[in-house]
């Protein structure tokens, strides 16, 4: 019994080396099986790029790394919290990730700026005016500045979702997820989006991103996964992967896309 | 000893106006308290509080109001409490209201998109602050336009206590007709006065309903 314990912490240990440990994890929604047994290490730092195709999983996964999905089996531990832990964990984990969704998801009944200062000041007790001055920073950085005072729907799609990263940003979060961020824009703001996220990918940022931005993932991702039907069926470097990808599915999938 | 139908009679009628005012006021007050907490129960996670809630409503959207007046007002004399009309009106509209004001808002929760609790849940805010500053805030703009309808609804209902003997604009009708015998004078002017209460209500509503609707077109 206590051998078993001791056992369970040095597995923690271990995983809190890495931004994001997934052992074994399964996903079901009722009786269909979205994730099937997902193994999966992030470094720190480490960029990981998730391809496949509609309905192959990717969004269930990241999505289970913040819970916004439970899990029915496996484990993940993040920045060395156990998330099937649960309690006081997923508050935690919450915290340190950041997410940002296909549609945004911006709240709409609140200013750029307002988006951006709720969560720091609710959830990690800022004052007002510190807040702003940091939500003025990232969307600097996001090159929006300009738009602090306008609604979002004021705001072109690659604007909004520019927010959405800065909004993410304030919190401060150690790990960053991405779900199709440029799926829902116009074809001549995907690069807006896609540079803010470059630059954050070059200032170290731990990043999971799902994305079918080929180009992209050849730029910044340090291993690339590709999934189908609810498995991770090959993951490897950018080179590997496009140079020599050794599944026959994924030989496929690349085949459509590009 | 039948008297005519005259101002002071007319003025009588007007004043008894107030406790119709007094008694929606009360439901509405008490129903909007209730009815938010009917609403957030039946969107949380927890199933016996749901179930709970949804029983609570069906139960009062599928009996008359008046069935629901008698067995309050019966049902605190059984419980060996005093029979007093007016409490028993504005427990049993209170109660009422709760199911309907619970059901509508429930309804406009569930329209703010899902993204909306994944987007605050992702950024860590918890229940109270996704509620609080996320979720309620976009239910409200949805809801203003049905609950002040449903005020109309409630005005017109609180006629009724007239039957358990609570002295509102309709008893006060009655006990009028009954003293003048003049029906048509006596009920045109309690309708007339039911109109004036709920008329600039109802353009109200339909105003915010309009604006609603733009808004939600753009
Ligand atoms: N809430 C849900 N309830 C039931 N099935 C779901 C739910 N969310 C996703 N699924 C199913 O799980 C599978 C994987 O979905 P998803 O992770 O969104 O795929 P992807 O992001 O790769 O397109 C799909 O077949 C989808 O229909
Ligand atoms: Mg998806």
């Amino acid at each position: 019994m206590t051998e078993v314990t001791a056992n369970a912490s040095a597995d923690v240990r271990g995983a809190s080396d890495l931004a994001v440990c997934m052992e074994g994890v399964n996903k079901w929604y009722a009786e269909f099986h979205a994730l099937k047994d997902i193994n999966l290490s992030v470094n720190r730092g480490e960029r990981i790029v998730i391809c496949g195709p509609s309905g192959s999983g990717k969004s269930t996964l990241i999505r289970c790394i913040n819970q916004l999905e439970v899990i029915q089996k496996g484990r993940i531990v993040v920045d060395g919290h156990d998330l099937t832990a649960g309690g006081k964990n997923v508050d935690i984990i919450r915290q340190e990730t950041g997410m940002v969704f296909q549609s945004f998801n911006l709240f709409p009944h609140m200013t750029v700026l307002e988006n951006c200062t709720l969560a720091p000041m609710k959830v990690r007790g800022k004052s007002k005016a510190e807040a702003e001055t940091t939500a003025r920073q990232y969307l600097e950085r996001v090159r929006i500045p300009e738009q602090a005072a306008k609604y979002p729907a004021q705001l072109s799609g690659g604007q909004q979702q520019r927010v959405a990263i800065a909004r993410a940003l304030c919190m401060n979060p150690k790990i960053m997820l991405f779900d199709e961020p440029t799926s829902a824009l116009d074809p001549e703001m995907v690069k807006e989006v896609l540079d803010t996220m470059i630059d954050l990918a070059n200032e170290g940022m731990t990043m999971l991103c799902v994305t079918h931005e080929m180009g992209f993932a050849r730029q910044v991702a340090d291993r690339v996964i590709f999934m189908d039907r609810g498995e991770i069926v090959e993951i490897g470097t950018p080179d590997e992967f496009f140079g020599n990808p050794k599944h026959e599915r994924t030989r496929n999938f690349l085949g459509q896309i590009s | 000893m039948i008297r005519p139908f005259g101002w002071n009679e007319f003025l009588i009628i007007v004043m008894a106006a107030q406790w119709t005012i007094a008694l929606s006021a009360i439901a509405f007050a008490g129903g909007g308290v209730g009815g938010l907490l009917i609403a957030l129960a039946r969107v949380c996670d927890i199933r016996p509080l749901r179930l709970a809630s949804l029983a609570f409503i069906r139960v009062f959207q599928g009996t008359p109001l008046l069935m629901q007046l008698f067995l309050v007002f019966f049902g605190m004399n059984i419980l060996g409490l005093a029979i007093n009309p007016w409490i028993a009106a504005a427990i049993a509209l209170t109660l009422h209201a709760s199911a309907f004001l619970g059901e509508i808002w429930r309804g406009c929760i569930d329209a703010v998109p899902p993204g909306q609790r994944e987007a605050s849940t992702a950024l860590g805010l918890r229940y109270y602050n996704r509620m609080r500053y996320i979720i309620l805030p976009q239910a409200a703009r949805i809801a203003v336009a049905p609950t002040v309808g449903f005020l109309v609804q409630l005005i017109k209902g609180t006629s009724l206590a007239a039957i358990i003997g609570f002295t509102e604009l309709t008893r006060q009708g009655q006990i009028i007709n009954n003293a003048t015998f003049s029906p048509f004078m006596v009920f045109g002017t309690v309708a007339a006065i039911y109109f004036v209460l709920c008329w600039p209500l109802s353009l109200l509503a339909q105003r915010m309903e309009n604006k609603f609707s733009r808004a939600t077109q753009r």
